[in-house]
């Protein structure tokens, strides 16, 4: 039986620190998993072993039983597997649909072309459609760097989200957004993912993860030492004591 | 409207600008003295050429290195009719592509790897190898003398000694309408928007699948070619190719050209090489000493005041003609 | 004498010529990151000022012996100025600019700064040898040598030493250590970090003024002795790693050992051995042999 994402053994040193010490995690296909922890436990250098960023000293990355350890984003993208930034990373001086667009371009396979133009009429108006999901169809025209800390937030995942892949991997999505908006980008978030793609957040929101997560990693000085659902885990004295600082 | 209708029809109207400089360029020689219509065609040439190194600004890259190509179009016409016996212009255009192309499909393999500084650097270094080879095999290149170009047929019409001028301008603006519009193709594709987004942020562009080193080598062989059509079209027009057509110094006024037009356009680079030909004559003819004191001062008000060059001046004009195609539709 | 010390000894003067031009331009760029084309406008202006200098001191009948000292002056005079012009009113509007903008700056700022030396010393060939053909020639193993052109390696030591003592040993050149890791950590640690640019700047520029300065006397000075000089020096500077000093002295070491090797052994090659080497090295190790990587952080 093939997990959707497994890592084995997986081992990253940064000098002494151990950032990810003898990993072995495994997610199912169309779970929705929240990864918490303190800040330096690892969660983002699982995230970086995971998407290809970071090389591990040790063991392994699986994708659907195929062995991934190490491979370029690029493949991954095509393999199905993308991510979102804990600092929105977009293309500051398109507009907002042109950033979209070439998300959208790529994912078809046409990145690569330079005949035909990006805006043609499916495109756009797929595009369009996307922009709406996430309600940013307003600022279609604004240069991505004019756009606020939020939706610039949202603008990242959706480029993410435009590849329609199966595996979604995001980095404290909802972090620098405001506290009208979180949830409102979560529930939008979580209704277009659940049960289609599998999901793996990680936050420092409490709140997020209790009420979207289906399961919790928490990691802590590079391990995992809980995973269960975010209830049960919360009432857990140990794990309390490592996340909130008390009993 | 419903906002999506809106969306699509306020596409840039490119078409309708390159159409209308064609039109305008191919009645300009009944207004201006042939000395004028010279000017013209070499600005024209080297426009082609500085499209090229617009796309690799768009990316990002700066190329202190094009000299290199722009030369191996030059003696490639050379060649071409001292060695192969060539007689026909169109035929020395595919030569000069295919030997642009081929040059650079080969050292883009190699530079596709590099940005910033070391890009520019390497470029240079190349071509200062090219410059340096064509000053040696002097028995074949002629050496500092260069070699002379007798006028091809063009399109197999042989010019007669008066209309020259006129028809080597014809020549290189058809040529040059054609590339215009293959850089607004290239401008509005896929591959074009990636460029830009590769100067904003590459390792996003991986994440979303596309391969950055593909797009900046595509970039790279095409501006090769580009520059070698450039390089041919100014052997025609001037007669005469010289090794300092790869030496650093070229190569470092086709960026100026670059930067003094903008790189928002296709038709940028065009007003840039119109101006900076021009000014140049006239800056050279009336103080021979102070020429490059003229063009650094341009370039210095340009990179401080005017970073997007002479064609952001246009900017509001677009966006009044954008918000007038609006009401029309409604 | 044999062709191997031959190649040795022509190899590590133009080494030191070669240091001489490029060790400012490095240095510019290790502290502000920024690739000064106008490097070779500088040596111009130390040639030139030098030439004059030399002349006008020459004038007043005193000993032409102190002709070096002169020359020194001229270029510790043309550095402060020209560079602290440069720095002050045009470099630091650009620094917040993308590195292809301030390389821009700083080319119209040569195309000016070329015409300008022509409008002050106008175009005719400036010659003030009188420091060259003072030295008189030696003969070394049945080859006749100038003797000035073993003054080079010695200005080339001086001018290491003094920038190592500066960077390692003085307050100043801590301070500017501290500038080139992290620049905004000094500026709230209340280091007025733009003026340790404009010295940083002013230092590389005295180091250009000088190689100009010194080869002055060896030939005649005509517009454009910049322009071949700026590739030379991007050359030297590229191999050995942008901002290292020390990668400068080892570049020049092996520029001037291949050209020597060149010229005496293949003098087909003379004129593409730099930018072979540079090539070669750059190939094998993009950023120069003692030259940084730069990472992009997400």
């Amino acid at each position: 039986m093939d997990f959707a994402i497994e890592s084995v053994n997986l081992t990253k040193y940064f000098g002494m620190v151990r950032a990810a010490d003898n990993l072995n995690i495994h997610i199912d296909e169309g779970e929705l998993v929240g990864i918490v922890g303190p800040n330096g436990s690892g969660k983002t250098t699982f995230l970086n072993l995971i998407t290809g960023y970071l090389r591990p000293d040790h063991g392994e990355v699986r994708y659907k039983g195929k062995n991934i350890t190490g491979l370029p984003p690029r493949t991954l993208a095509v393999l199905g597997i993308a991510r979102s930034f804990q600092i929105p990373q977009l293309y500051f001086d398109l507009t907002v649909q042109e950033n979209v667009l070439l998300a959208l371009a790529i994912r078809s396979g046409e990145g690569g072309g330079f005949w035909s133009p990006l805006s043609n009429k499916n495109r756009v108006k797929e595009g369009f459609e996307i922009l709406q999901q996430f309600s940013l169809e307003d600022y279609c025209d604004q240069k991505a760097f004019e756009l606020p800390e939020g939706e610039r937030k949202l603008l990242d995942i959706a480029l993410s989200f435009a590849r329609e892949p199966q595996l979604l991997l995001m980095d404290e999505p909802t972090s620098g957004v405001s506290v009208k908006d979180k949830f409102a980008i979560m529930d939008t978030l979580v209704k277009i993912l659940r049960g289609r793609v599998t999901s793996v957040f990680v936050e420092h929101d409490m709140d997020v993860i209790q009420r979207y997560a289906d399961r919790m990693l928490v990691f802590n000085e590079g391990k995992v030492i809980a995973d269960g659902a975010p209830n049960d885990l919360f009432a857990d004295s140990k794990v309390r004591k490592i996340l909130l600082g008390k009993d | 409207m419903s906002l999506l209708r809106k969306r699509l029809l306020t596409q840039p109207p490119m078409l309708i600008a390159i159409l209308g400089t064609l039109i305008i360029f191919a009645l300009v020689p009944l207004f201006i003295p042939r000395w004028g219509l010279f000017l013209l065609t070499v600005a024209w040439a080297k426009a082609i050429l500085v499209l090229g190194i617009v796309f690799l600004l768009w990316g990002g890259l700066v190329s202190f290195g094009h000299g290199l190509y722009f030369a191996v179009g030059a003696y490639a016409v050379g060649f071409g009719i001292k060695v192969l016996g060539i007689r026909e212009g169109l035929v020395l255009v595919g030569l000069g592509i295919i030997a642009g192309g081929g040059m650079s499909c080969l050292l883009g393999l190699l530079l596709a790897r590099y940005r910033g500084i070391f890009f520019a650097l390497l470029n240079m270094a190349f071509s200062m190898v090219v410059y340096a080879l064509l000053l040696k095999f002097y028995r074949i290149t002629g050496g500092t003398d260069g070699i002379s170009i007798s006028p091809p047929t063009l399109a197999g019409f042989m010019p007669s000694p008066t209309s020259l001028r006129l028809v080597h301008y014809y020549f290189t603006l058809g040529i040059g309408i054609l590339s215009l519009y293959g850089a607004h193709r290239f401008s509005s594709s896929p591959l074009g928007y990636s460029l830009r987004a590769i100067r904003n942020n590459e390792v996003r562009v991986e994440y979303m699948g596309a391969s950055v080193r593909r797009a900046i080598y595509i970039a790279y062989v095409l501006s090769g070619i580009l520059a070698a059509i450039g390089g041919v079209l100014t052997a025609f027009a001037v007669g005469h190719v010289v090794p300092e057509y790869s030496y650093w110094t070229q190569s470092a006024e086709f960026v100026f050209v670059a930067i003094l037009g903008g790189t928002g356009s296709p038709l940028a680079p065009l007003a840039g090489s119109i101006v900076f030909e021009f000014v140049r004559n006239y800056a050279f003819k009336l103080s021979p000493y102070t020429w490059q004191l003229s063009l650094g001062i341009v370039l210095l008000l340009i990179i401080l005041f005017l970073p997007g060059g002479l064609w952001s001046l246009t900017k509001p004009f677009a966006h009044r003609g954008t918000k007038w195609i609006l009401q029309l539709n409604r | 004498m044999t062709t191997l010390t031959v190649i040795l000894i022509d190899g590590i003067i133009f080494a030191s010529w070669l240091f001489l031009v490029s060790v400012g331009l490095t240095f510019i760029y290790g502290v502000l990151r920024i690739l000064n084309v106008a490097h070779g406008s500088l040596y111009a202006l130390g040639a030139y000022m030098g030439a004059s200098m030399v002349l006008l001191y020459l004038k007043t009948g005193a000993t032409p012996y102190l002709t070096y000292f002169v020359l020194l002056v001229a270029a510790i005079f043309m550095g402060i100025v020209a560079g602290s012009f440069i720095e002050t009113i045009f470099l630091r509007r650009v620094y917040k600019r993308e590195e292809e903008v301030q390389l821009l700056l700083t080319f119209s700022l040569f195309l000016i700064l070329e015409d300008v030396i022509k409008l002050i010393w106008g175009v005719s060939p400036y010659f003030a040898d009188k420091p060259y053909a003072l030295l008189g020639q030696m003969r070394l193993g049945g080859v006749i040598y100038a003797s000035y052109a073993f003054l080079l390696p010695g200005i080339a030591l001086a001018s290491g030493a003094t920038i190592w003592f500066i960077v390692n040993r003085t307050r100043f050149g801590k301070i500017i250590i501290s500038v080139i890791t992290d620049r905004e950590i000094c500026t709230s640690m209340g280091v007025n970090v733009p003026r340790i640019c404009t010295f940083a700047f002013i230092i590389g520029a005295i180091l250009a003024a000088l190689g100009g300065a010194f080869t002055a006397p060896m030939t005649a000075l005509v517009p454009g002795i910049g322009v071949e000089v700026i590739v030379l020096a991007f050359a030297v500077v590229a191999i050995g790693g942008m901002g290292s000093v020390g990668g400068a002295v080892l570049g020049s070491l092996m520029v001037g050992l291949a050209r020597a090797a060149a010229i005496h052994l293949f003098p087909e090659l003379d004129l593409f051995t730099i930018y072979l080497v540079m090539s070669l090295i750059l190939l094998f190790r993009p950023q120069g042999l003692f030259g940084e990587v730069e990472v992009r952080r997400i």
